[in-house]
């Protein structure tokens, strides 16, 4: 799937309203995701996973610090993330199909924050560019 | 059969007895009718006429009806929780040998429908609530399917 010129705007005005804010979107998908497919939650088994922990807090932070960085390169995905993917690949492991759940979970963080912001058509570029991000990431599983 | 903790029970119906049929239903079908997001299921819904771009889409009164219809449906399964397979039985029947629509496209309206909830409801649709409707959405799709054959 290509992101189209008018996708990469849409999503870098969205990242651009959620500016500093985007630690506290990226832990509250977390707990969303924790929450709402409790099948994610065995990637974590040594993680507090009580609502208001330190270590999601902390997760989420940087969650959001990679998809900042994907949007700062969105011309160039795979590049950005190309750490983040070995590291996937290698050492995580995560199913790729949890990677549509938390990004998923983004939307909704982002409806709930941001109603207004979310139109159809940002919506739909936002699915977009989270599903490109989930394929940059599992790219170099097999 | 499937098991609803009290909690869940308290958050699916309180979330719904808010809902709007109208506005959510319309503009849950009209986004995922993707017609905007997954635009591909637009091969449903031949006969509502141009759906080429957002504008016809959003405003379309075949999307607002068929909205409507659908969101009522979700409300049957929201009222009446201990019995979902049964009452979506003769519907599920008709997605399949009539309508022809893969069973797919029930999860992905389901997400849709979340965002939209999310939109309307703000910090009301807690992770909690989520993870309610998440489940009601799941279990619909699921007796949607159930006739397939």
């Amino acid at each position: 799937m290509v992101l189209s010129a008018a996708d990469k705007t849409n999503v870098k005005n969205v990242f651009a309203k959620i500016g500093g804010q985007a630690d506290e979107y990226g832990a509250d998908a977390l707990e969303r995701m924790f929450a709402t497919y409790p099948q994610t939650k065995t990637y974590f088994p040594h993680f507090d996973l009580a609502k208001g922990s330190a270590q999601v807090k902390g997760h989420g932070k940087k969650v959001a610090g990679a998809l900042v960085e994907a949007v700062n390169h969105i011309d160039d995905l795979a590049g950005a993330l190309s750490k983040l993917s070995d590291l996937h690949a290698q050492k995580l492991r995560v199913d790729p199909v949890n990677f549509k759940l938390l990004g998923q979970c983004f939307l909704v963080v982002v409806a709930t924050r941001n109603p207004a912001l979310l139109t159809p058509e940002v919506h739909a570029s936002l699915d977009k560019f989270l599903c490109a991000v989930g394929t940059v990431l599992t790219a170099k599983y097999r | 059969m499937v098991h609803w903790s009290a909690e869940e029970k308290q958050l699916i119906t309180s979330v719904w007895a808010k809902v709007s049929v109208e506005e959510c239903g319309a503009e849950a079908l009209a986004r995922w009718v993707l017609l905007i997001v997954y635009p591909w299921t637009q091969r449903f819904f031949t006969k509502f006429g141009d759906m080429s771009n957002s504008g016809n889409v959003i405003g379309n009164g075949n999307v607002v009806n068929h909205g409507r219809r659908v969101l009522t449906s979700f409300g049957d399964a929201a009222t009446n929780l201990d019995n979902i397979k049964k009452s979506f039985a003769s519907l599920s029947k008709l997605h399949c040998k009539k309508l022809h629509v893969d069973p797919k496209n029930f999860r992905l309206l389901g997400d849709i429908l979340m965002v939209v909830l999310a939109s309307h409801f703000g910090k009301d649709f807690t992770p909690a609530c989520q993870a309610a409707w998440q489940k009601l959405v799941c279990v619909v799709a699921h007796a949607l399917a159930h006739e397939y054959h």
